[in-house]
């Protein structure tokens, strides 16, 4: 049950085939006992239980919500839940208990899904790794399929069983880790660079950020407000588009949100043919750094669409180069403000020091933030400076908007929808990402992502296949601002084809439990979780951070 | 605005800017949609948003976008029809946030104009017109209230936000006519029309004095001490404080839109149209006082006093509506008598034991001669006590009718030329005075109830036979 999708479970809770609390408490099982990945900062194991006890009521009464009801979800720690802790992974909100739910948290559980817990993520979401929390790095469920272990045996270096555990990618990593390990069929994440779509791709997962605009930000602690989203992390695309039916649509509370109706609900067609699709692929997006690997996947992608009959057609986004420097520039002259709130005053972590006001303020930035936070604040205020204003700040934002125009060229020129690698390469092993520091990490791994976000535009990571090492690898799709059905459409029909393509390839009698045609059951997921019950065993006694 | 040089000091101009912060008048706060009222509890009216807490967001209020463009439209603003909010950082514990939201970069509404008057002349009766430049007008966040405490050296802050005052920052500079302007030093938080005169007036003279012997004036920020009556110096910072403004990214730019820019079919609640704004704007004190001056032939300077006090128009018009007597009669009693009574007795308009009615009535029985004008001062003071007594009965219970009878009349001037043999003599030798004393023994004779000009009349005619 646990390796289902979230619309398979669904339609099992309605048919009585499993009841919310036996879900509910087999996913709460299984969260204690991948407790090792470090995926959850809190688990709300009451709440969820009395969640799960109030659906099977409406269940019994034939009254259910919709398919989220009774369904286990679990939440980014930086979105805003009322009366479970919220700590954005850093010391400055530990034991900070909101009042208010995010808009989004409070549409989940309005449709009845169940809150398992708050996910891991780097401290205030600065990150490609998931490893710069306070709370320790998440660990990648990967790091225990058989196929990787097999391959890592084979290395003379690896000194003990555990030692090159792989990284999830970030910065929603504990999100991903969540639905990865089965123990809950969605999570939240944000999106402010890639930071659903790059663990998504790492973990094997569809990592969706929608168009900026269509899912409500407000109680989601932002990063950057002008490119943040809720981002959904889900086992299939269908399930995606389930949890995007819920969450998509204007809140006054948010007024960065459209008014325009919206298509709903998300239900998406099954496409037949893409003859009338046409792909873009953009030329800068091959770059030299991009793995063998990733770079082969791309392109029997691309051999895919054409072979089916779409369009396939380079175009090019030219000023690519410079989003890098643009990003850092806007990212962190908003991070600088956005933190100016934190001074220990009405909320969360507060020095010892109360000779002055300002010497309180200054122990309790410290304190309370790491030097990732702290370095970005830095920077960010450097950029607003009088003097630098024009020269830092505008000129980002100039271009930022060129770079927004090279995407609306590209789909202006007959572009449906783009095909990009998602990240450079498959997981790295944890030791191997801590070599270079969390701003060179972040620069390299946001690189075929963070542009979207200076758009605003809607895209998707799709696991495409394993590599060579057993790893997940993720492939991107982009869409146009508020086409996100069109896009998730597109994306279910290569979802489909890749799995018809692994299916011929044989595998199916070998991995498959039931003869099922959903990704989730693909070779390594059962695997993988076979796997870490199995270790669990040899990981008890181990102390894990 | 450039003020005259004052006296004796010919060589210097000062020039002043202000910096007002009203609060507008709303039944929830700019941004949040917490409750806006005066002494409630402290941190009793603060939403999610006014603690800033993290992952809330600012919504912005309609009725103080509607309230903004009135006063632009008030102020003979130009009235932006895109405008920007921008932060303002800085950290101080009454800015939850760290920063404030305010419209730097492209505020609401620019280049207006406000034109006053200025007492002047004798007296001050005389009222000079004058304009004063309003740059622009902005929506802003305002930030807590700071209680500080010094015996327990710790401040107390309330997030409720409801001042309900008026506060000032003063610009001020100084130069000589003809060259550049000086560097101006900021006076802040000035809560009352009073101290800022004082103030600006002080900062003036500092500012010529220290220029005169030798010194520079640094640009800097200044408190006013209100029992020294001086300015000091507030910051001892290095140069001045860097705000870091940055656009506001989660308040998409405000569009306005007026008659012909409003795309058809859009939805009323989304939108604000500022022609229709317009239309529902009372009519403004330049116009009523330009009204005043065409249709009662006043003079300028009484319009403005009629404007100045509160409810004195109203009392005005519905006096005029009451009563026959001439506009320059109703004018005369109100600003001198009406008026002065009330300054007397530091009472409002709506304080008056006089109503409009009974002004009315009063005057109606001046212009119908029925009393001289003597007597409406006494009937007028009578009305003052609050007795409950009408005009006309006041007249009658006091006999202040004006003697009618003419023949009666003559009789009495006859026997006082008699019984006054003296000023009947300086008369006959030219002396123009003596009448006067004549008329008054008369009057006097009958209890002021005769006309002064018809005794005039009877007397000079009695005198040339």
């Amino acid at each position: 049950m646990l390796g289902r999708t979230l619309q398979e479970v669904s339609a099992a809770l309605k048919q009585g085939q499993i009841t919310p609390t036996e879900l509910c408490q087999k996913c709460l099982s299984l969260i204690k006992k991948t407790k090792f990945l470090n995926a959850y900062i809190t688990v709300s194991e009451e709440v969820a239980l009395k969640q799960a006890e109030e659906s099977e009521k409406r269940y019994k009464n034939g009254q259910s919500l919709g398919d989220l009801d009774g369904i286990p979800v679990a939440v980014k720690d930086n979105f805003s839940t009322s009366g479970i802790e919220t700590t954005c992974a850093s010391n400055m909100l530990k034991g900070y208990i909101p009042p208010y739910n995010a808009t989004v948290v409070q549409k989940l559980l309005d449709q009845g899904a169940l809150l398992m817990g708050k996910t891991n993520l780097d401290e205030f979401a600065m990150g490609s790794g998931s490893t710069d929390g306070i709370f320790g790095p998440v660990k990648n469920p990967w790091s225990y399929s058989k196929q990787y272990r097999e391959k890592r045996k084979q290395n003379p270096h690896s000194k003990n069983e555990d030692s090159d555990w792989l990284i999830t990618g970030g910065s929603s990593g504990g999100s991903a880790a969540a639905v990865s390990a089965f123990t809950c069929y969605a999570a939240l994440g944000s999106d402010t660079g890639g930071s659903t779509r790059n663990p998504a791709a790492h973990c094997g997962l569809v990592g969706f950020k929608p168009s900026y605009g269509l899912v409500s930000r407000h109680g989601l602690i932002p990063l950057v407000n002008s490119m943040d989203v809720p981002g959904i992390l889900t086992r299939c695309v269908d399930d995606a588009a389930i949890v995007l039916g819920a969450l998509a649509g204007p809140d006054p509370k948010d007024s960065t949100t459209v008014h325009d109706p919206i298509n709903k609900p998300f239900m998406l067609p099954s496409l037949a043919d893409v003859s009338k699709l046409c792909i873009g692929i953009p030329k800068e997006y091959l770059i030299p750094e991009l793995s063998s690997e990733v770079r082969s996947l791309w392109s029997k992608a691309a051999d895919l669409f054409e072979s089916e009959g779409a369009k396939v057609l380079e175009v090019s986004l030219p000023h690519t180069s410079y989003s890098i420097v643009c990003y850092h520039v806007l990212c962190t002259s908003e991070v600088a403000s956005n933190m100016a709130r934190f001074d220990g005053l009405q909320y969360g972590h507060r020095c010892d020091i109360n000779v002055s006001t300002e010497a309180m303020y200054a122990a309790t930035r410290r304190e309370g933030f790491n030097d990732v936070v702290r370095g970005r604040i830095l920077s960010g205020n450097f950029f607003l400076l009088k003097e630098n204003y024009e020269n830092y700040f505008v000129k980002a934002q100039k271009v930022r908007r060129l770079i927004a125009n090279d995407f609306v060229n590209a789909f202006n020129s007959g572009v449906d929808v783009l095909l990009t690698p998602t990240t450079l390469s498959e997981a790295v092993p944890y030791l191997e990402f801590i070599k270079e520091d969390n701003r060179t990490r972040s620069a390299q791994d946001d690189i075929f992502t963070q542009a979207v976000n200076m758009a605003g535009l809607p895209a998707v990571s799709i696991p495409v296949a394993l590599s060579n090492q057993g790893l997940p690898i993720g492939l991107q799709f982009i869409g146009r601002a508020f086409c996100d059905q069109q896009l998730l459409t597109v994306a279910k029909w290569f979802e489909k084809q890749v799995m018809h393509v692994l299916c011929k390839k044989g595998e199916k009698e070998k991995h498959y439990k039931r003869k099922k045609k959903s990704l989730v059951t693909s070779p390594s997921d059962i695997t993988l979780r076979n796997n870490i019950e199995e270790l669990h065993g040899q990981n008890t006694k181990k102390e894990i951070k | 605005m450039t003020q005259k040089p004052r006296k004796g000091e010919h060589k210097w101009a000062a020039v002043v800017g202000l910096e007002i912060h009203a609060q507008i008048s709303s039944n929830s706060k700019l941004f949040s949609g917490s409750q806006v009222r005066f002494s409630a509890p402290p941190n009793s009216l603060v939403s999610f948003f006014d603690a800033s807490l993290p992952g809330t967001l600012p919504v912005l209020n309609r009725r103080c976008v509607e309230a903004a463009v009135m006063t632009g439209l008030a102020l003979n603003c130009h009235i932006n029809k895109k405008s920007l909010f921008d932060r303002k950082h800085y950290f101080y514990a009454d800015l939850p946030a760290g920063y404030q939201i305010t419209q730097q970069r492209l505020p609401i509404a620019v280049n207006g104009s406000l034109t006053y008057g200025v007492c002047a002349g004798k007296k001050q009766s005389q009222v000079i017109p004058k304009t004063v430049r309003i740059k622009q007008i902005q929506l802003e966040q305002d930030s807590g209230k700071s209680l500080h405490d010094d015996l327990r050296s710790q401040t107390l802050i309330d997030l409720n936000r409801a001042e309900g005052q008026l506060r000032v920052d003063a610009n001020i500079s100084v130069h000589h006519p003809g060259e550049p302007l000086g560097v101006r030093t900021e006076v802040k938080n000035l809560n009352s029309i009073r101290f800022l005169a004082k103030a600006i007036d002080y900062e003036i003279q500092r500012q010529i004095n220290e220029l005169e012997n030798g010194g520079e004036i640094l640009n800097e920020t200044r408190s006013f001490h209100y029992q020294l009556g001086c300015t000091m110096s507030m910051r001892d910072k290095e140069g001045k404080q860097d705000y870091r403004f940055m656009p506001e990214p989660n308040l998409p730019p405000l569009v306005l839109y007026d008659a012909t820019s409003l795309p058809a079919g859009a939805d009323p609640q989304q939108v604000i149209n500022i022609d229709q704004i317009r239309e529902t704007l009372p009519e403004l004190p330049s116009v009523t006082r330009e009204r005043l001056v065409q249709q009662y032939g006043m003079l300028l300077e009484h319009s403005f006093t009629l404007l100045n006090e509160v409810g004195l128009l109203e009392f005005f018009q519905n006096v005029i509506k009451e009563t026959r007597a001439e506009p320059k009669k109703v004018t005369s009693w109100v600003l001198n008598t009406f008026l002065g009574y009330l300054k007397q007795q530091n009472l409002a308009v709506s304080e008056s034991p006089v109503t409009p009615s009974a002004l009315a009535e009063l005057l109606d029985l001046l212009d119908s001669r029925t009393i001289s004008s003597a007597a409406a001062k006494q009937v007028f003071e009578e009305l003052w006590k609050r007795e409950g007594k009408t005009p006309g009965q006041i007249v009658s219970e006091k006999q202040l009718e004006l003697m009618e009878d003419r023949g009666a009349l003559e009789q009495l001037c006859h026997s006082m030329m008699e019984a006054h043999p003296q000023v009947v003599m300086d008369l006959k030798k030219g002396n123009p005075r003596a009448i006067n004393k004549l008329i008054g023994l008369v009057r006097k004779a009958t209890q002021s109830r005769a006309d002064p000009a018809m005794i005039k009349e009877i007397l000079e005619k009695k005198l040339s036979s």
